[in-house]
């Protein structure tokens, strides 16, 4: 399968995405709205609930299924407000020591004149700035489509994990190919130059690990997740604060280092 | 032979003035005032006190890491063009007699966009500053993420993040001037993580590119859209600088948010 091909799963209007393997994989998932500033953004969902008996904060991005909830959610593009409500459920999680887990699947931030206005890019670095250094586990699970710096503001994590056919990208690949051939039906050619799938990522030591998905129901694959899920959390969770946080800088910090 | 002259117009007044005499007068227009872009080094001219700049890592030359088409000629151009070997300068100064570390980027080197070698020198130059116990100055201009480095160029801005904060976590200062343009994957990381965040007068400051925000939405951008004026406005950057102030500016907050007095005489 090419990287393109990849892309296209990736996307798939009925791919399970973060809001489902929440519904599986926690339970009594409680919803949090709102960034207590301006609004809810439903394109990022986020709340508390258990996994395997253990309470964790969860955040998604959220595309939605039907077309109202769609429109009503903006195809998944985070404004700014969905950051901010992201950043308040993980100020919470580590006020109250809970581990937090991301699910990125999302085209961008959102691009639009009221979102620049309210500050996309400060709400994007303001979630970096405070997920390097936010004193609780964090797993940030690539499900699927990461787009560029509205994906990483979710992702800033202990581990990463990235499901089989999920990619994650600096541009996508038509607007790559639009800059890169000025014909943005070459993003073919430009998903591979881009080496976005999970096993560049692998490589690139930038997931820790990939969530298997060839031959796998999705209910399956909820297992694996919730399996590792809790694996990763019973170890992270032993370190102390200060060594956890100093691996967490450490993994960012080894990325493209010459 | 005759030494050639270049010729610049300005895109506000139209007047058309010669490139040494933009040179001398910090790339501002003769005519209307009008800030014409820097490369680094004009500005680090303009900042630090005579003969105090050392510069940090010079060497450090950017590679296609990810092998990606016409990545080498690009760089290749961009280090003819500028003498530079990537588009940030990173160093230690005085400015205005305060020890500080200093980085700047160049748009005329790929459009300063950031690749690992501009993630890993800004990091570095943080984690000097954190060790040294020193402040950051940042003049910032940037059209994003390098798209020729894939994704290890979006993961620099985790990780340059990351400096920011320990170097904030250890109490010193930093102040990012963003200046024309400073866009995308920069303004969603260290442009916006200053402890005072300043601009220079006129400078296109945002996230999303204009023409794509007017490609998705259909919507006509106001006038000003993503101006420093329009940042100053929504509560984004803390004050404007003027070029000609700059230095007396920066070495007053600098003064006022770091031991000067003490440590560092």
């Amino acid at each position: 399968m090419n990287a393109y091909e990849k892309v296209g799963i990736a996307r798939a209007a009925d791919r399970p995405m973060g809001n489902w393997y929440i519904s599986r994989i926690i339970d009594n998932f409680t919803e949090l709205h709102g960034d207590r500033r301006y609004s809810d953004d439903g394109a990022i969902v986020g709340g508390i609930g258990f996994l395997d008996g253990m309470p964790v904060t969860c955040i998604t991005m959220n595309r939605g299924d039907t077309i109202e909830d769609r429109i009503k959610r903006n195809f998944g593009c985070p404004s700014p407000e969905g950051y901010r409500k992201a950043l308040r459920l993980m100020k919470q999680a580590e006020k109250f020591q809970r581990p937090v887990i991301c699910f990125v699947g999302s085209p961008g931030a959102y691009c639009g004149i009221g979102a620049e206005e309210r500050g996309q890019g400060q709400a994007i670095a303001e979630n970096l700035w405070e997920m390097c250094a936010l004193k609780t586990p964090i797993i940030s699970v690539v499900v699927g489509e990461g787009g560029s710096g509205g994906a990483l503001a979710l992702s800033v994590a202990d581990k990463i994990f990235m499901f089989e056919n999920a990619v994650y990208s600096v541009i996508s690949p038509e607007g790559c190919a639009s800059i890169l051939y000025k014909d943005s039906s070459k993003a073919p050619e430009a998903a591979e130059a881009l080496r976005l799938t999970a096993s560049d990522l692998y490589r690139m030591k930038i997931a820790d690990a990939i969530i298997p998905e060839s031959y796998k129901a999705p209910e399956e694959i909820a297992r694996i997740l919730k399996k590792s899920i809790i694996s990763e959390l019973s170890l992270l969770s032993k370190q102390s604060m200060p060594r956890l946080l100093a691996s967490r800088y450490g993994k960012f910090r080894a990325i493209g280092t010459l | 032979m005759a030494k050639e002259t270049t010729i610049v117009k300005c895109k506000k007044c139209g007047q058309e003035t010669d490139d040494a005499v933009l040179r001398k007068n910090g790339r501002m227009c003769p005519c209307c005032g009008n800030y014409f872009r820097m490369s680094a080094r004009e500005r680090i001219a303009l900042l630090a006190d005579r003969g105090t700049f050392r510069e940090h890592d010079a060497s450090m030359k950017s590679e296609n890491i990810i092998d990606f088409p016409e990545y080498d000629e690009k760089l290749e151009k961009a280090i003819e063009a500028t003498g530079e070997r990537d588009a940030v300068v990173t160093g230690h100064a005085k400015i205005g007699g305060i020890m500080t570390t200093l980085f700047v980027m160049d748009s005329n080197f790929m459009m300063a966009s950031m690749g690992t070698v501009v993630g890993e020198k800004i990091t570095r130059l943080f984690e000097y500053a954190t060790e040294n116990r020193l402040p950051v100055v940042g003049y910032i201009c940037s059209g994003g993420a390098r798209m020729q480095e894939g994704v290890l160029s979006l993961m620099q801005m985790a990780k340059v993040s990351a400096a920011v904060r320990w170097h904030n976590d250890a109490g010193l200062f930093y102040m990012p001037v963003l200046t024309d343009p400073t866009t995308g994957g920069i303004t969603a990381s260290f442009a916006m993580e200053g402890d005072i965040i300043a601009a220079e007068p006129g400078a296109l400051i945002g996230f999303a590119g204009q023409r794509v925000i007017e490609q998705t939405t259909g919507e006509k951008l106001p006038k000003g859209f993503q101006s420093a004026e329009f940042q100053l406005e929504h509560g984004f950057v803390d004050l404007l600088i003027s070029r000609e102030e700059s230095q007396k500016v920066i070495s007053r907050l600098l003064t006022a948010n770091t031991a000067a007095g003490r440590k560092f005489r």
